[in-house]
């Protein structure tokens, strides 16, 4: 294909090489506290044609469609809609612009129906200001036979599949008249059948004239549906143009460069002997076949893109859901985890993802949370005893420099950064052998990742296994002893830190095979 | 936490003594040491199901059934008095807890192994335990002269000024201290309470402290249920009708968060009790009973709106100065 061949739909639009974007961006900049998100990045979107957005995560996507859908406002730069300079102050804004966003995980009612999902907010009205529910029904029909959707308008939405919410959000889109649809990952959830669907579904949208940004890892679906593609890499834009010039290698490069200017820690790789090998783990639902095995003193990355299944492994390695087949050895003797409490006993502790929600209980004091996990240690004849519970958290809380006035203190009280040090003495307490962390360092800023990944160093050093989900290709380069890839919930790579390069790393992830 | 909830406590207690010399002003008396026990006396049921709805509550749970609880362990040893008159009241008693043990086991089940809420499996369990009493009774009544005497005086029989009933109400809150603050149990409740996803995480069954909690709670109520049938010498079907509000009333008085995980001994013992002296002094100011339950209910909203303005200051701490003066 050349660069000028517009394809079916448009060429049937007519002459349509040097359209005018529908909508534009210009210098988007976007800071948070601590992180600049989007640092002065372009978007043109066009009437008819599909912009793929690729970048690893972290790179601002997501910062992009909020900003897109006026749920952030940029610090600087221009939404430009038909070459009028806009400025999106609510979500409203936006939708009444004509831009409209289809979220991976959908944001619909569970328990209202399909029509009623499509006209919230908008529903037609009898002449006595009450929803004309005749009228509501027939026009969601038209929208749904529009699609090629064959729901039911009646049926609630709690009874349909993901693929099918995700047809119901499309309809949604339609009945506002958007312009502009933003799909974020919308197949990251979609069988192989339910994405061809999808697919017909964008190419008539296409046909419909509508300016899709399309945002996806996943490279045979960006060059099987886009037209054209911009590439984000730490929240500046790297490269745009039309996929018929560009290849799949070329990609990849632009996505991953060169790597940052992140300094690791050094540390002895003093690996010892086995001390966790998992065999034939697998979940109904979630993972498969998950087989690998764990050094002492050993750090073990994992990447994956988001939705691969790693976390869902490490819950089911903790206790927390149970497999449905496979086994696990400590110290080359088989060990039986049904409970987090089993597998603390066991060694095995696990940092989840999401602190906040999984972490710290704010209103208890430091030295009970530090102590939460290794209650039994510190008890005798059911009771606790409170000069032991106070040394341990001494002695873990010391450990980690946490700064706080006192132990009693509650961890409500404490910063973010001093939360996360609670947490990690909390696990330290429990004398691991094993500790997996969970995206350790997602969310802070750069002072605080080189602490963690320093300390994680340490622990490695001191004869600590640990297990790090992360989707962070630098962290994972620059800590990880040996490096296990998982996509659609199974295994797909495994490489030692040696002749490990980012665009492995991204090609195993996103499922794209180096054919040469 | 306990610096905020020892100050929350100390209000408390400010408020309840201050109610106190407010009355005893005006009616001379009410402050005397006799009245005082008296109305502790009064209070020890509801301080004693207060408590173990505390521990509901901290896990985020409620337990509508315990006046229903009450009623029916009431009824069945009551019933059981009436027909073996020679039975040991210690008997009895241990019978009347082990069976609210079972019906909190109940409650606890559902919520635990059917993951029901607590709100709905409770109100449930509260009509069919108040239900049960009817089938067991026929609706009839079991008056004082069917009671033995051993039955009824156990409660009244007086020791240092205060009545066996206010005795076992100090029982139970000096067992309860240990129990809440000391024991791998008690630290489970604030914890699954605080942040029930924390909580999995840490290794502690979820499901069943709120279980463990439930059965506390029907225990103790079953304890209550022979209190109150033999201080008032009489079993109906009607016992403690809608006593439950006044339990969780004394709890939310009492500073324990409805939404768990905060919470203590003496909050709830002081919650109940100030519920006590507004119910003593009400009628000796003359006030009419229909005021007296607007007042209650006043009580309960400041209180409430008392604790979430001292939740709603907190916010996050990013500053740097904050963190370190807090």
């Amino acid at each position: 294909m050349t660069l000028d061949n517009t394809k079916q739909p448009i060429a049937a639009r007519g002459d349509t090489a040097d359209l005018a974007p529908v909508l534009t961006l210009r210098g988007i900049t976007k800071t948070f506290p601590g992180v600049r998100a989007l640092g002065g990045v372009d978007l043109a979107l066009y009437s008819g044609q599909v912009t793929a957005l690729v970048g690893e995560n972290g790179a601002g996507k997501s910062t992009l469609v909020k900003v897109l859908t006026g749920i952030y406002r940029p610090d600087a730069g221009d939404i430009v809609i038909d070459d009028t300079p806009t400025q999106f102050q609510t979500a409203t804004d936006a939708s009444d612009a004509g831009v409209t966003a289809i979220h991976q995980e959908t944001v619909l009612f569970d328990d209202l129906t399909v029509a009623e999902n499509i006209f919230l907010g908008h529903a037609p009205r009898t002449r006595w200001g009450l929803i004309d529910w005749g009228t509501m029904r027939t026009q969601a029909t038209e929208i749904l036979t529009r699609i090629g959707a064959n729901l039911d308008p009646d049926a609630t939405l709690r009874e349909l599949g993901i693929a099918n919410k995700h047809l119901v959000a499309i309809a949604r889109a339609l009945s506002v008249q958007a312009r502009v649809v933003v799909m974020d990952e919308p197949t990251a959830a979609l069988s192989r059948a339910e994405i061809e669907e999808l697919y017909e579904l964008v190419d008539r949208l296409k046909s419909e004239g509508k300016a899709i940004l399309f945002i996806s890892h996943k490279f045979d679906e960006i060059f099987r549906i886009a037209d054209r593609y911009t590439v984000f890499r730490d929240g500046e834009m790297v490269g745009a143009g039309m996929i018929a010039d560009i290849t799949e290698n070329k990609l990849v490069e632009m996505m991953v460069g060169r790597p940052v200017g992140q300094v690791f820690p050094t540390r002895s790789t003093n690996i010892g002997d086995e001390i966790l090998r998992v065999v034939g783990y697998s979940h109904p639902t979630e993972f498969a076949d998950i087989n690998f095995g764990l050094r002492r003193g050993e750090i073990l990355g994992f990447y994956g893109l988001v939705g691969a299944g790693r976390s869902e492994f490490m819950q089911a390695l903790f206790g927390v859901t149970k497999p449905s087949k496979g086994a696990i050895k400590i110290d080359g003797k088989i060990a039986i985890i049904r409970s987090p409490n089993e597998a603390i006993e066991q060694g095995i502790v696990y940092v989840p993802e999401d602190r906040g929600k999984q972490g710290a209980i704010i209103d208890l004091p430091i030295f009970q949370n530090v102590t939460l996990p290794s209650l039994g240690r510190i008890s005798g004849n059911g009771f606790l005893k409170m000069a032991e519970e106070f040394s341990l958290a001494r002695k873990y809380t010391e450990r980690l420099d946490l700064r706080a006035a006192a132990l009693d203190q509650n961890v409500g009280n404490l910063s973010g950064g001093n939360q996360q040090k609670v947490v990690i003495a909390k696990w330290l307490a429990t004398l691991p052998k094993v500790i997996i962390l969970d995206e350790p360092t997602k969310g802070i800023d750069v002072g605080s990742k080189a602490a963690v990944h320093e300390f994680m160093a340490e622990l490695a050093n001191e004869g600590l296994s640990v297990i790090m989900v992360s989707s962070e290709i630098p962290e994972i380069l620059g800590m990880s002893d040996r490096v296990i890839v998982m996509r659609e919930g199974r295994i797909v790579d495994e490489c030692d830190r040696k002749g490990l390069t980012p665009e492995k790393l991204v090609r195993a992830a996103a499922g794209y095979e180096e054919s040469a | 936490m306990l610096k905020r909830l020892k100050s929350r406590e100390t209000i408390l207690l400010g408020a309840i003594i201050a109610l106190i010399a407010l009355v005893e002003t005006r009616f001379s008396g009410f402050a005397a040491p006799g009245n005082l026990a008296s109305i502790f006396n009064d209070t020890s049921i509801l301080m004693i199901l207060a408590l173990g709805q505390m521990t509901v509550i901290l896990t985020k749970c409620i337990d509508l059934s315990v006046a229903s609880n009450l009623a029916l362990t009431g009824m069945v040893v009551a019933t059981i008095n009436a027909a073996m008159p020679g039975m040991p009241v210690t008997v009895l008693i241990l019978i009347a807890i082990a069976l609210g043990m079972l019906m909190g086991a109940f409650n606890g089940v559902l919520v635990w192994l059917l993951d029901l809420p607590s709100i709905v499996v409770t109100l449930g369990t509260m009509t069919i335990y108040r239900g049960v009493i009817f089938l067991i009774s026929d609706g009839a009544w079991i008056n004082a002269h069917e009671m033995s005497d051993g039955f009824k005086a156990l409660p009244r029989h007086v020791i240092l000024g205060l009545p066996v009933l206010g005795w076992i109400a100090i029982l139970v809150i000096t067992l309860f201290v240990p129990l809440i603050m000391r024991t791998p149990m008690g630290r489970a409740f604030y914890a699954v309470g605080g942040n029930p996803h924390a909580a999995v995480y840490t290794g502690i069954n979820v499901g069943r402290t709120r279980f463990n909690s439930f059965v506390l709670s029907g225990g103790l109520a079953g304890l209550c249920g022979y209190l109150w049938v033999s201080r008032y010498a009489v079993a109906y079907t009607d016992v403690a009708g809608g006593f439950e509000l006044d339990v969780v009333a004394a709890c939310v008085i009492g500073g324990i968060s409805i939404a768990g995980g905060i919470g203590s001994v003496g909050g709830a013992v002081l919650g109940a009790l100030f519920l006590g002296v507004i119910k003593n002094a009400l009628p000796v100011a003359g006030i009419s009973p229909f005021w007296q339950l607007a007042i209650s209910g006043a009580a309960i909203i400041i209180a409430v709106a008392f604790n979430a303005q001292s939740e709603r200051t907190k916010g996050r701490v990013i500053l740097k100065s904050a963190e370190a003066t807090s």
